[in-house]
């Protein structure tokens, strides 16, 4: 009984914590690169629209998890215009971006209230995940194993390869990079349109499996945990991983203490909880120099070439 | 041009002018065949022919011409603001000539990046270091690279070169931890390892210790026994009499004059680099002056940061009527006296400066504009006004308490707007009125409004740093005449300024400012173009001894 008990749990946990994953290992390459997009919730949210209407439409959830990747980049590309072409601040152009992406997925999402799709299931043989153990590995939906498997890419990808290197010095000092000959504009739309396919595939988890249908604003601030979890990680995708199935675990007391009506604290206080000890992790690591990680120097900066 | 022997001079018009006669019949008029011509191209590695380059408002290059051999270490000297650094950025591939063509090894070319110039066998090392604090060595110089190498072997490679030409530095450091002349050393190697047949120095030892100085030159001239070119920016004629074979001096975008440096002493140079068209001083009838109004003595500030400079025991004494100019190549304490004497940053003890009998030194900008100490800084936008204000809140920041439209914290529009109109009215600034905003004008204009802005408070003492830098020249000789009546109603003025020109036809007494230190104040009419070259040039002492020698600035 516990040990299904424990299982359950488990696979609550790594199912609520994978769109936070995705959106946060995509805010990373973008802020590895110096820039700072805070719309990851309209981002998600315009993700989460698309994969659904596609899926809803043409019956097929491949097509529309592709389709809910593009909306996700397509609506960066808006922030990277304003902020990269046209030097706008970032953290409004952010903000605004989650405004719109709010406003956006409702409205296209107005025919689609009320209708729900199957949810997608694991890719694996159902045989794999009969037994309640095995379920922990191979019984969850495909987009658990893109989320672990696109973190791990990341981190391959800024430490061990040269794009990456390159990445992480326009996002570490634009204008050297700019005078050495890398084109700091366009390796930062590169990286914004990255996130922004990162995050629509995460809102795409949401209303293709978390919940299969449509209900307005359904990320539910998840957009902000994911990028508190970029400076909780210490923009290093090692920490990213271990930090969002910290964060994953806060959210699931949430539902349990909902479900089992325990009741020492009312479950607002679990809710509250990943964004209370967001708030004190942050402090901690803030106080504590140099060894836990810091963030790239150009970040929020914006780049104007002068010659 | 100075004197060179007749047949050296010719033989010297003809190979400058050989890539444009090869194959031409103006080369087989000459007698020349192509072997011999293309011989004689390849003696020289790079060729600048009439290069120009013009930025709005200021023409930086102005058809500049010279030729570096192979194995030459050729230095490019001049004064701040000359055109060098333009003229390597074109070099580079920073940025394009407007006119003019760039001649590499025989063949004309068109750099249109850095990475352009790498792959011809360019490489630069700059001023400023393009380095990634947050990055490891290794990592900093595979970025400067343009294949993709495997850390492993990069880090042998490194090791390789690092041993042969004797620099030492540990790979895998990161650059947080490592000091100025390491740093360059990290620069150095990166540019090395693309085995360059031209390397360009910008200002390499501004940052540098005597010591690493050594280090550095060392390197150098062991590159040029290879056959290496060395292109070395400076300012500092010592250096370049230690080190060059042949110096191309710029002056206002100009090449004013090339010469053997070892053949010249730090003194011509430096004549040569000033130039010897400068106008007479317009004043220096001194002896009329006042009573003292600004009085500093023994002004010691520690180095606010890493790249800062320490001031050491500044004293001067500036009377009513008296224009005091400090003249210094840019970071020798410029920025921090400015700081220092408008009250940005207070002095250790209240005395330290003393305005009209009334000790300022522990006050703010504030208590010191109550006093009568006015200052102008010398960047306008930015911090001498702000962009997004309009002319007449900019007015209300520094002249509400002297001109009286602020009491008790509430401010009187309209004498802003009344102060800000007579400004643009009396200064003549080109602008749409006191509601403009201070970013929307120009340069010159911007600098007249906030010029005018604190003579117009009628100072006891005003302080400007680069009052004309950038401005074109009617607004300059506009600003010039103001700051003359200024001194004529009995302010004293402190004019900082690295234009000699200005400095000589402004002031009454000179002193310069060489490592945080303020050289014997001298009347203008008593000092040479040549001592003043030499002094801000930083060998001290010629004429006008201070205490203590003088080096290289050290990091």
């Amino acid at each position: 009984m516990s040990m299904t008990f424990i299982i359950d749990a488990l696979v609550t946990v790594i199912g609520i914590t994978t769109p936070i994953l995705l959106a946060a290992s995509g805010e990373l390459v973008v802020e590895k690169s110096g820039v700072i997009n805070l719309g990851v919730e309209g981002m998600m949210l315009v993700g989460a629209i698309a994969g659904f209407a596609v899926t809803f439409e043409t019956g097929n959830p491949w097509l529309g998890i592709v389709i809910a990747m593009l909306a996700g980049a397509a609506s960066s590309l808006i922030f990277g215009v304003l902020v990269l072409s046209l030097g706008a601040n970032q953290v409004a152009t952010g903000l605004a971006l989650t405004i719109f992406g709010i406003g956006l997925s409702s409205l296209i999402g107005s025919n689609y209230v009320g209708i729900a799709n199957d949810p997608l299931d694991s890719p694996f043989p159902d045989d794999l995940a009969k037994d309640a153990f095995w379920r922990i590995i191979f019984g969850h939906s495909p987009f658990v194993y893109m989320a672990v498997l696109l973190v791990l890419a990341i981190g391959y990808f800024l430490n061990k390869t040269r794009a990456g290197l390159v990445l992480r010095a326009v996002g570490e000092n634009d204008f050297s990079a700019h005078s050495i000959g890398y084109p700091v504009i366009a390796i930062r739309y590169a990286a914004i349109a990255f996130g922004g396919a990162a995050s629509g595939l995460a809102g795409a988890d949401f209303s293709m499996v978390i919940s299969p249908l449509w209900a307005e604003q359904m990320t539910a601030g998840r957009g902000w945990i994911a990028l508190a979890l970029v400076v909780f990680a210490g923009w290093r995708a090692g920490r990213l991983l271990a930090g969002s199935y910290f964060f994953g675990v806060l959210m699931a007391l949430e539902l349990y203490a909902k479900a089992s009506g325990f009741a020492i604290f009312p479950s607002q206080f679990w809710a509250a909880m990943p964004y209370l000890i967001a708030v004190i992790v942050l402090a901690i690591i803030s106080s504590r120099d140099g060894k836990g990680g810091k963030a790239p120097a150009c970040l929020g900066k914006p780049f104007i070439p002068n010659g | 041009m100075n004197v060179r022997p007749m047949a050296l001079s010719s033989c010297a018009e003809k190979i400058r002018h050989i890539p444009s006669i090869v194959g031409s019949s103006d080369g087989r008029r000459l007698g020349l065949s192509k072997e011999i011509l293309h011989t004689m191209v390849a003696s020289t590695r790079l060729e600048l022919i009439g290069v120009t380059k013009r930025f709005p408002g200021v023409l930086a290059n102005d058809r500049i011409s010279l030729t570096v051999k192979p194995g030459e270490i050729h230095a490019l000297l001049g004064e701040n603001g000359a055109g060098k650094s333009t003229l390597v950025k074109m070099i580079y591939g920073i940025q394009a000539p407007d006119s003019g063509s760039l001649i590499w090894e025989g063949k004309e070319v068109r750099i249109a990046s850095p990475r352009a110039a790498r792959r011809l066998g360019i490489g630069m090392v700059f001023q400023h270091f393009s380095l990634f604090e947050a990055m490891d060595v290794i990592e900093n110089i595979a970025l400067g690279l343009d294949g993709s190498v495997s850390r492993n072997a990069l880090d042998a490679e490194i090791r390789g070169v690092m041993d042969k030409y004797g620099l030492k530095l540990d790979p895998r450091r990161q650059i947080a931890t490592l000091s100025v002349g390491e740093r360059q050393r990290i620069e150095i190697v990166r540019a090395l390892l693309l085995n360059p047949r031209l390397l360009i120095m910008d200002e390499p030892t501004s940052v540098l210790t005597p010591q690493e100085v050594e280090e550095l030159f060392k390197t150098l001239r062991r590159l040029a026994s290879e056959g290496v070119s060395i292109l070395y920016i400076s300012h500092k004629l010592h250096e370049i009499v230690a080190l060059c074979e042949r110096a191309t001096i710029l002056r206002g975008g100009r090449v004013v004059a090339t010469c053997d440096p070892r053949q010249e002493t730090p003194r011509s140079m430096g004549e040569m680099m000033i130039g010897s068209d400068l106008r007479d001083p317009a004043r220096g009838q001194v002896g009329v002056a006042g009573p003292v109004r600004m009085c500093v003595r023994g002004l010691t500030l520690p180095k606010p940061d890493d790249f800062g400079v320490a001031l050491d025991a500044i004293s001067l004494d500036v009377r009513g009527g008296e224009i005091f100019g400090i003249a210094g190549v840019a970071g020798n304490g410029q920025n921090e006296l400015v700081e220092a004497l408008c009250g940005e940053k207070l002095s250790p003890d209240d005395q330290t400066i003393v305005v009209d009998q009334k000790p300022v030194g522990r006050m703010g900008p504030s208590g010191r504009r109550k006093a009568g100490l006015c200052a102008v800084p010398e960047e306008r936008n930015g911090h001498a006004a702000i962009g997004n204000f309009t002319l007449a809140d900019n007015a209300t920041l520094t002249a509400r308490t002297r001109m009286g439209f602020e009491t008790q914290g509430f401010i009187d529009q309209d004498g802003a707007r009344a102060f800000a109109d007579r400004v643009i009215k009396t200064f003549a600034v080109k602008t749409l009125g006191a509601a403009a905003l201070a970013g929307s004008l120009s340069g010159g204009n911007l600098q007249k409004f906030v010029m005018g802005r604190e003579i117009l408070q009628a100072p006891g003492v005003l302080v400007v740093s680069q009052p004309t830098w950038g401005v074109d020249a009617g607004s300059a000789a506009f600003i010039h005449q103001a700051l003359i009546d200024l001194a004529a109603k009995g302010s004293a003025i402190i004019v900082i300024s690295q234009d000699l020109d200005e400095l000589l036809a402004l002031c009454d007494t000179l002193s310069v400012i060489n490592l945080g230190r303020l050289s014997k104040a001298r009347p203008v009419n008593e000092v040479s173009v040549q001592e003043l070259g030499l002094m801000m040039g930083g060998i001290h002492g010629v004429n006008a001894p201070v205490e203590g020698d003088v080096h290289a600035p050290s990091a």
